[in-house]
């Protein structure tokens, strides 16, 4: 008897589960794959905030139109508990529970790069907004990416220390046990070496974790003769390094990449750090357009400044979107209408994102501008102006 | 030009050597006393530096008064802080080794409780005030100068100048004073001492309050010159101040400050002539030489163990 009740219990599941997508033919499901807890429920958070926003305002405009058909979308959060076995695991059921057409992030590298092997495995398209690391999409043709690269960013701040202040010759000061800052160190110096000739950087200064003084490299620095400081480091080792720097005399401008954007750098650097730029994915003070109007929303709706993984993620809703919208009609099956999304998506140009224009390559990885920020006197974080490929 | 950066390295090396020095002290008096390895004494260093951080938020926030200037808010931290750190010190002594010690353990369970100390006080401070950085306030406005160009700023003087003040005053404690002698005396023989009525406790407790409230100046003058704290950062610079008091002949006051400015000589000159990468690589090697020629250290004596 017993036995019977289960298996007609089975028998209805199997049924719900076949006519699932028979319901649901006018939606398109996509998949949020992020930390909404763990290390960074920060980062979650904002992508979902982000979301929220976008989706609210398809919907009420009466759905994504692909083709003549307008279909409802729905978004379907799951938290990858920023881990990156959970990260993969995540995809995977979004992938094949859930049914979505692609998948938005995950936002860190660490758990973007073995869901990215998931997604591509599974042709499944995914895009992650945030991930910096060259890893994510190499090799993978249904990966994709809405943010620029480190080997991009390190070229973008070598040629703005050439052409904002006539640099001839840079500094760099960089932790050597840290792939992020190591990495782009390097792309810096072949870039800026490229411009102006070999033995152009004429101090290239290393430190190890945890170092707090940096006294004999900023010496080393300052005699150097060099126009500019290039640091690529992260908002707990910027204040020391550029305290130091300006006790022994070094008077030129100091450069920093995007790992020096966190609101904690103000509150540990106060006066010293005001007045300096560095390279990162969009400004939030003094954005025009559509970026303030998303600024505005998102701060209207949830009581903060967004930061740059909302907005990213915002561009990377836009963009898949304007994939579905490409494909000129979806056809109900799954693995058809991923695969003709994840075409569309190689083929974006010119797309219009709050963080910038966008145009993808067959890699996966978008050419666009970085911003470059000012650090104003107020301690906010100010557009200056954009680098461009 | 070669002369300038020379003179500029040797007070980076100055300053940077002073911690060392400062937080050697510590370790080379507990070993002197006890003959035990003081492994917490590093995180103590880093108690003094939130010690420190809290009372000078507090002084400049709450009770901020042109009545109180920076510089007198300065002062005032170091001493409480110097208070407050020698009575954790003196706990961890209290809590920690005593027992073990009127148990009469064998060292080596001295010693391993010790690392614990040191982890619980990091861990502890990572539960209690999480892992994000602080700011230390600024109390003494820096003022760079340049002479030659050779830049130092009044912080960079008052490292070192201060250091060679404790030095001084320690030489004296120890040398001149009846607590000193009763100091030198345990680590001569600490079967006879009590014997001949000295309070062995108290000379161990006077020992922790030394060393501890050393630490607590070099944490004040850390945060000053270097202003980011973290729950960790005690760690490293105390392990390295170790190896200082190791290369200096642990026991001896003077090898303290002689193997915390050499260390800071070569951790910076190498930096300095030899590309930065190699530092630690070149430093050490240097070091693991100068220890195998003379393994008692600069100051250092070799003693046949007593039965």
């Amino acid at each position: 008897m017993r036995k019977m009740a289960l298996f007609s219990v089975l028998i209805l599941i199997s049924a719900f589960a076949l006519a699932l997508p028979a319901w649901s033919a006018d939606t398109i499901k996509i998949g949020f794959n992020i930390p909404l807890t763990g290390d960074i429920p920060k980062v979650g958070e904002a992508s979902k905030y982000a979301a929220e926003i976008r989706l609210a305002e398809i919907n009420d405009a009466g759905g994504l139109k692909v083709g003549d058909k307008a279909y409802k979308l729905e978004f379907v959060y799951e938290d990858n508990e920023s881990k990156a076995e959970s990260a993969t695991a995540t995809a995977l059921k979004l992938i094949t529970q859930n049914q979505v057409l692609a998948i938005i992030g995950p936002q860190s590298s660490k758990q973007a790069i073995p869901a990215g092997e998931v997604c591509n495995a599974n042709k499944t398209p995914m895009i992650s907004p945030w991930s910096t690391n060259p890893k994510t999409t190499e090799n993978r043709p249904y990966v994709f990416r809405a943010c620029f690269l480190d080997p991009f960013q390190g070229p973008v701040i070598a040629k703005f220390a050439s052409g904002e202040f006539g640099a001839k010759k840079a500094a760099v000061l960089y932790d050597i046990a840290s792939d992020y800052p190591k990495g782009l160190a390097e792309f810096f110096k072949e870039a800026f070496e490229k411009a102006n000739g070999p033995g152009s950087v004429v101090a290239f200064e290393t430190f190890t974790t945890k170092d707090k003084d940096f006294s004999a490299q900023l010496t080393k620095i300052t005699k150097s003769g060099a126009d500019v400081l290039f640091t690529p480091q992260y908002y707990d080792e910027v204040p020391l390094i550029v305290k130091q720097s300006r006790e022994l005399g070094w008077k030129g401008p100091i450069l920093g990449s995007d790992s020096w954007g966190s609101a904690e750098l103000m509150n540990l650097c106060g006066d010293a750090c005001k007045g300096l730029y560095f390279s990162t994915h969009y400004a939030a003070a003094g954005a025009k357009g559509a970026t303030k109007e998303f600024i505005d929303k998102y701060q209207a709706k949830y009581g903060y400044v967004p930061d740059d993984v909302a907005a990213l993620t915002w561009d990377a809703i836009n963009l898949l979107c304007m994939a579905v919208q490409n494909t000129g009609g979806l056809s109900g099956n799954i693995a058809k209408d991923r695969d003709a999304v994840k075409d569309k998506l190689t083929q974006v140009k010119d797309f219009d994102g709050i963080t910038g224009k966008m145009t993808f390559s067959p890699g996966g990885n978008p050419s666009k501008c970085a911003v470059i920020v000012k650090i104003s006197d107020k301690g906010e974080f100010e557009f200056y102006k954009s680098v461009c490929p | 030009m070669f002369l300038e950066t020379f003179l500029q390295n040797l007070l980076n090396a100055l300053q940077w050597g002073s911690f060392y020095a400062l937080i050697a002290l510590g370790y080379t008096m507990v070993y002197g006393v006890l003959l035990l390895i003081n492994f917490a004494h590093g995180d103590i260093f880093m108690v003094g530096a939130y010690v420190a951080f809290f009372i000078a938020t507090l002084l400049l926030g709450q009770y901020s008064s042109p009545f109180l200037p920076p510089v007198l808010v300065f002062a005032i931290t170091v001493v409480a802080t110097m208070v407050i750190t020698s009575g954790v010190g003196v706990a961890i002594e209290r809590i920690a080794y005593r027992p073990l010690r009127r148990k009469g353990a064998s060292r080596l369970y001295v010693v391993i409780t010790a690392l614990m100390c040191g982890l619980i006080l990091e861990n502890g401070n990572l539960a209690l005030l999480g892992a994000s950085r602080r700011n230390f306030p600024e109390m003494l406005s820096k003022t760079a100068y340049n002479i030659g160009g050779v830049n130092f700023t009044n912080v960079k003087l008052l490292v070192i100048l201060t250091t060679i003040a404790v030095f001084i005053l320690l030489e004296t404690i120890v040398r001149k004073t009846r607590l000193g002698m009763a100091m030198r005396a345990i680590s001569y023989d600490r079967m006879a001492v009590p014997l001949m009525g000295i309070p062995v406790d108290t000379v161990i407790v006077f020992t922790f309050i030394l060393g501890s409230s050393m630490a607590a100046l070099a944490g004040v003058l850390f945060a000053t010159a270097y202003p980011v704290l973290e729950p960790y950062m005690g760690a490293l610079v105390g392990w390295k101040a170790f190896i200082a008091a190791v290369l200096g002949g642990i026991g001896e006051i003077r090898g303290a400050f002689a193997g915390g400015f050499l260390l800071g000589f070569i951790e910076i000159f190498v930096a300095a002539l030899f590309p930065s990468t190699l530092r630690d690589l070149i430093a050490f090697s240097i070091l693991l030489v100068f220890l195998s020629i003379k393994p008692t250290g600069i100051f250092g004596v070799s003693r046949a163990t007593k039965i």
